[in-house]
């Protein structure tokens, strides 16, 4: 089962780019650039791993798209009306059960209760987390916290997904076990997906594109195609050319950073 | 039956046990017999205090009445201060005009305003209510003022996200959140209200006497048993109101909030 049982709502109609940032800046109120012009198109079915230092404007660019910022100039249109944005912690609320916390999005977007609530099932279905539904988000490790915040944004039934380094703070084994599950979801659902990450095998492993920025003022310096198909799974990982790729965008990133 | 709850209170017993000993060695042994009404021992403060059932009955009146009094000031004063706290917070202008003149009741020393309000309103019922409102209420203001803060900038923007506004992110983000915070104020303000109720009481020697009445009223007769038995009933009322909000906290928040956990315990 997917989300989509549950939602029969026609995704993004006609064609063109789901998100699209036509030279977007953005300054602080103190005169830092936080990032020089930036141009980024993501159509359906594309997953953009965004990839740079610490302090690049990654998670700037981000909430630009999702609106949480406003850009200083530039243009930004996204024509999803289903965004679902996972942040850097799984910023669960603790009074809430797992099944409550994935409702939110739905019970904020105003999805009548009986609808949401089947919604929130199949999401923590697709993430392994059903038999946790009751309990507390306190009760659950990191890695099943980052589930239900995945799932959380799922049971909206994204057609743009924006993560911001969600598995960052994680130990490498439950992170891996993560990006896996992302790839199973995205090669389900095939919405538009931007991820940002600080992990250049991370980014090539899940990505049909990796986007290279430069140190503050960020703007995009180098960007990769990877040629592999849908689904993806374990022994990608250490696929040759992946690994050459990922030396490339490596090599990219080093060159930026001079 | 699980026996660990009970070891886990041990110490705390001793320690009492341990006071006991050291109060029956002061006045049995440290004070000479002449000067032994200064700190009768425990058995003599039980019999005088609890067990006559007259002195009982005075006692247990009096509790009642500054137990009365304490309780409506609280919940008057909690009901205002967690209004005021939603209102500052939605409006910092009213903050901003208003959040220094309750520092400046909060400094002003009770003891002075006392005879000034009995001045004004007399020293009734409603005199001392008011005055255990005053002392409570800036604990409970600043505490939730605090926790509808608390809520990091990453969840209003989880909020946002999908368009929910400020009323929605109050009711459903910033008020949960401050919850644990509003029961640390409503525990600190609880007992300052019953010490209100009791002070208060030193000025309000008309009407029925509270508790603080007794207690002034057994020194000047150096009635010693009564006036330890007075302490110790009030010093178990704070206990009590103390107790029960630790109680409601941990039935209301305790599922989700460490605060709630019981200090010591792990888990």
């Amino acid at each position: 089962m997917t989300v989509a049982d549950a939602d029969e709502a026609a995704p993004v109609s006609g064609t063109g780019p789901v998100l699209s940032l036509g030279a977007v800046e953005k300054r602080f109120p103190d005169g830092t650039r936080a990032l020089d012009p930036v141009d980024l198109d993501v159509a359906a079915g594309e997953f953009v791993s965004v990839v740079g230092p610490s302090g690049c404007g990654k998670t700037t660019l981000l909430r630009i798209a999702a609106g949480l910022a406003e850009p200083s100039a530039g243009a930004v249109a996204a024509r999803a009306d289903r965004l679902g944005y996972v942040f850097q912690d799984p910023t669960l609320l603790p009074w809430r059960s797992v099944r409550t916390n994935v409702e939110l999005f739905g019970e904020l977007r105003g999805v009548p209760r009986a609808e949401r609530r089947k919604r929130a099932d199949a999401a923590l279905e697709l993430v392994g987390l059903t038999d946790f539904a009751g309990h507390r988000p306190r009760a659950l490790s990191g890695g099943m916290r980052m589930r239900v915040s995945l799932a959380r944004s799922l049971s909206l039934r994204p057609e743009l997904f924006l993560l911001d380094e969600p598995f960052g703070s994680l130990d490498e084994i439950t992170r891996e076990r993560l990006d896996d599950d992302l790839l199973r979801l995205f090669a389900a659902e095939r919405f538009a997906a931007v991820f940002v990450t600080h992990s250049v095998l991370e980014a090539v492993y899940l990505s049909t594109r990796v986007v290279v920025m430069s140190p503050r003022p960020g703007r995009i310096c180098g960007e990769f195609t990877v040629p592999f198909g849908y689904p993806r799974g374990e022994g990608l990982r250490y696929d040759p050319e992946l690994n050459r790729i990922a030396a490339e965008v490596s090599a990219c990133m080093r060159a930026a950073a001079q | 039956m699980n026996v660990r709850p009970l070891l886990r209170r041990l110490p705390a017993v001793l320690v009492a046990g341990a006071a006991v000993g050291v109060w029956y060695l002061i006045s049995m042994v440290v004070l000479a017999e002449d000067r032994r009404f200064l700190f009768p021992p425990p058995h003599d403060v039980v019999r005088e205090g609890f067990l006559d059932g007259d002195n009982r009955a005075e006692l247990l009146d009096a509790l009642l009445l500054s137990a009365q009094v304490a309780s409506l000031g609280l919940l008057i004063s909690a009901a205002g201060a967690i209004a005021m706290a939603i209102l500052m917070s939605q409006a910092r202008w009213l903050e901003r005009s208003l959040f220094p003149y309750f520092v400046v009741l909060q400094v002003t020393p009770i003891l002075a305003l006392v005879p000034l309000f009995g001045f004004w309103w007399g020293y009734g019922f409603s005199t001392r209510v008011l005055v255990c409102v005053i002392i409570a209420f800036f604990p409970i203001l600043t505490s939730t003022l605090f926790g509808i803060r608390s809520a990091d900038a990453s969840y209003h923007d989880l909020f946002r996200l999908q368009n929910a506004g400020r009323l929605t992110r109050l009711w459903k983000l910033q008020l949960p959140a401050a919850l644990p915070h509003i029961f640390t104020g409503l525990r600190i303000a609880a007992g300052m209200s019953v010490v209100g109720a009791i002070v208060g009481d030193f000025f309000f020697r008309q009407g029925q006497p509270g508790i603080g009445v007794l207690i002034d009223l057994y020194q000047s007769r150096l009635q010693s048993e009564q006036l330890l038995a007075a302490v110790l009933l009030s010093s178990l009322l704070g206990v009590l109101v103390f107790w029960f909000f630790g109680w409601l906290a941990r039935i209301v928040v305790g599922g989700w909030h460490e605060s709630a956990d019981e200090p010591g315990v792990k888990g």
